[in-house]
């Protein structure tokens, strides 16, 4: 009797640590939050790129995390992204003249809405649309235009090298 | 010559048939058995501490191992490139999907597979499955089932342990030692992986323990009454169980990606 005992114990113990594994990876690892999600208030934001921006990428004043993108929409009422931001409620004090752009964390790593402080008085209230947006910068645009700048630098000066010695 | 060779070719060819013939019979009535065999919860208890609770500290420990190295290589390799915040990913990814499934398919056929086999065969080569039936219990019914099933149970949760355990030993290296950022460590980690890998993990190591606890009970079942029967139902679980999950691995990567 004792023996069966310890064997359901230790078969208890080693299912509970299973599962707790299987929880902690489910819950913990991914990047859903649960419960998390819920407070604070939220603005929306429009874009014309949010690039790879991510539900549930952070969003950063000066590098603080004040909050987290709850949902990104196209709006074909203006034809442009919509984000919605969900900004925790202690950074209640966000001047409603800021702008949000959309920010690449390092080389290769994700992206995130960066929000710069404006001069106003008064501030974002819960459901605000920001007003000033930088979108995303895709890659492949820049570097055409690094291109484009290139070539029309190049072409005035053949030309100068071609009239110099005809 | 020629035709004794394509005699012999075709006899090996027919007793491997035969051979995966028994397999899915036995397997499809283990299937059968199944939700019988779940009622009788005492016994499926008995059988996953047995293959599932022992088994726990040589998955623990081999999954900090595993863990720690990968930090280590991982780390080494994301350094060329210059970026290795991204450890974190690279480390829960690799544990998830392959790592953990896998080794701890290979650990358990080692450690719980050849118990079960060697049980099951002693049993056999002391002819006490005769006894059973004797007694007119059917011995699939009333030894074989549980064993079946505790190891079904126990893979998973021993895959689950081994990750969460390789995850804090990738951590270890590569945060404490190596000096990649905490939060990138973990945020980045949790910026890229979705339920669905965790989900492929879990499904993979669903998959490996029933290939892993259907060829230990029926190599058991099925040896040689004797004591040489014993230990090649032994080996013979330890080797088909590998190379089955190493191959059912690849397919179901496969499928999956």
């Amino acid at each position: 009797m004792r023996q069966t005992r310890a064997i359901e114990l230790g078969t208890g113990l080693f299912v509970l640590l299973g599962f707790a594994a299987l929880f902690f990876l489910v819950t913990q690892i991914t990047s859903r939050e649960f419960g998390l999600g819920s407070g604070g208030y939220r603005l929306t934001a429009s874009f014309d790129q949010v690039g790879g921006l991510k539900t549930g990428a952070p969003i950063s004043m000066s590098g603080v995390t004040v909050g987290r993108v709850e949902s990104i929409a196209y709006d074909f009422g203006e034809y442009r992204a919509r984000v919605t931001l969900r900004i925790d409620p202690q950074y209640d004090r966000i001047p409603d003249d800021s702008d949000a752009s959309i920010l690449t964390a390092g080389l290769l790593g994700g992206q995130y809405v960066a929000i710069g402080a404006g001069a106003s008085e008064t501030f974002f209230r819960d459901g605000d649309r920001m007003q000033f947006t930088q979108s995303a910068i895709v890659l492949e645009n820049l570097i055409s235009k690094f291109l484009f700048s290139k070539a029309a630098e190049q072409q005035p000066a053949d030309q100068a090298a071609q009239e110099s010695n005809p | 010559m020629a035709a004794a060779m394509i005699r012999d070719l075709i006899g090996s060819l027919q007793a491997a048939l035969g051979a995966l013939g028994r397999y899915a019979l036995f397997g499809a009535r283990l299937a059968i058995e199944t939700p019988r065999a779940l009622l009788r919860f005492r016994l499926v208890v008995e059988q996953v501490y047995n293959t599932g609770a022992l088994s726990l500290v040589i998955i623990m420990l081999s999954g900090l191992f595993v863990g720690m190295v990968l930090g280590l290589q991982g780390f080494d390799l994301l350094e060329r490139f210059g970026s290795e915040e991204s450890l974190g990913t690279a480390a829960a990814l690799g544990l998830l999907k392959e790592l953990s499934p896998v080794i701890t398919a290979l650990l358990f056929a080692g450690r719980a597979g050849t118990a079960l086999a060697s049980e099951l065969g002693l049993m056999r080569a002391t002819d006490q499955f005769a006894a059973i039936e004797m007694m007119a219990v059917d011995p699939v019914r009333r030894i074989v089932m549980p064993r079946f099933l505790g190891g079904v149970i126990s893979m998973p949760l021993l895959a689950a342990i081994f990750s969460m355990i390789g995850l804090y030993g990738a951590q270890l290296v590569g945060v404490q030692l190596m000096g990649v950022d905490q939060g990138q460590f973990w945020s980045q980690m949790r910026g890229a992986v979705e339920h669905g890998d965790v989900m492929e993990g879990v499904l993979k190591s669903v998959v490996f323990g029933i290939a892993c606890s259907l060829v230990a009970v029926y190599e058991g079942y099925h040896s040689l009454p004797t004591a040489e029967g014993v230990g090649r139902a032994t080996t013979r679980t330890v080797v088909i169980s590998s190379v089955s999950v190493l191959l059912l691995d690849y397919m179901l990567t496969a499928v999956m990606l």
